[in-house]
């Protein structure tokens, strides 16, 4: 199972939006109008990824407000992802715009073999995974074994979730139980979980950006996904906290 | 396979990546085991859940400031 849904266009608030009708001539949230009835926040993953390419390219051309068209289509998901790691309000936004701006200095590196979001997900893992370092080094290592990585996790007392959980909770709700799971989680596992569960990245990409091996990978992301099971079964099961 | 061993799987299983032989023996303990039956839905369950989350909007002093930050630097490149 991988989180496949990502490739989203993002809101038309910001710079890009100042910009817009700047020297690209490229399209610009197209059938935005139409899809916005149901959702602000979406357009169609395939249009999203037809013109990526196009601004991408552009951008490297020097174009400013192409690239300010890939920020504002991603800067949603960069900071849930630095935010994720970091859990720090500052460290997330500084994280987020050293990203952008790293990403935008480096784009001729940028070879297009992966989506400039994937590219995009690494320059900002890493940033945010210094962070994360430099504040608290003396806590944790992610590149040590974490306690409790080998113990056996038994789930003993186990109930059925009953009725969806999305139908139980309204979408802020939901937001809330999610984020406070996922805070609670240690380091070493958020990080692993988000980037494979999340951001969808392969086990050998994030054991290169985290910097563990493979095993280790698969290891904390079984201990992450059952933590996260566990806290959000205070929530699912019946009768749990409301 | 008994419960831990499905436990150790779960990941490997909800991802795809297991051997045919160890799949099989998984599965086979799911259909005795409500137990474990129950987790690994429910983990499967909260991959989705964070899978589908939408990020919410960026709070609007954080865009103003990435957008300010981006009007500086980038142009001074």
């Amino acid at each position: 199972m991988q989180c496949a849904t990502f490739m989203t266009g993002e809101n038309g608030k910001g710079f890009a939006g100042r910009m817009a009708g700047a020297a690209t001539g490229l399209p610009t949230r197209p059938h935005r109008d139409t899809f916005m009835s149901t959702n602000p926040h979406r357009i169609p993953s395939t249009v999203a990824k037809e013109d990526e390419h196009l601004l991408v390219a552009a951008a490297k051309g020097g174009d400013l407000s192409a690239f300010n068209e890939l920020v504002s289509r991603y800067e949603r998901k960069i900071f849930r992802l630095t935010m994720n790691i970091t859990r720090n309000r500052e460290d997330a936004e500084d994280a987020m715009q050293d990203a952008f701006l790293k990403s935008y200095s480096h784009l001729k590196d940028f070879a297009g073999d992966s989506r400039f979001y994937t590219w995009l997900v690494r320059i900002a893992a890493n940033e945010a995974l210094m962070r994360l370092r430099k504040r608290r080094p003396n806590q944790f290592s992610l590149d040590e074994p974490i306690p409790g990585e080998n113990e056996e996790l038994i789930p003993r007392d186990i109930e059925d979730w009953g009725p969806s959980p999305e139908q139980r909770y309204g979408q802020t709700e939901m937001h809330e139980i999610l984020s406070t799971a996922i805070d609670e989680l240690e380091p070493g596992f958020r990080t692993v979980f988000v980037l494979r569960d999340v951001e969808g990245l392969s086990t050998e990409e994030t054991a290169k950006i985290v910097g563990i091996s493979v095993a280790a990978v698969k290891s904390r992301l079984l201990r992450g996904r059952l933590r996260l099971r566990e806290k959000l079964d205070r929530y699912f099961r019946r009768g749990g906290l409301h | 396979m008994n419960c831990n061993g499905v436990r150790r799987e779960i990941s490997n299983y909800i991802d795809g990546d297991i051997d045919a032989t160890v799949r099989l023996d998984f599965e086979l303990h799911l259909q005795g085991c409500r137990h474990c039956t129950v987790v690994v839905d429910q983990v499967k369950k909260t991959v989705e859940l964070f899978c589908d989350a939408e990020p919410v909007d960026l709070p609007n002093d954080v865009r103003s400031r990435l957008y300010e930050a981006l009007e500086i630097k980038l142009r001074s490149l």
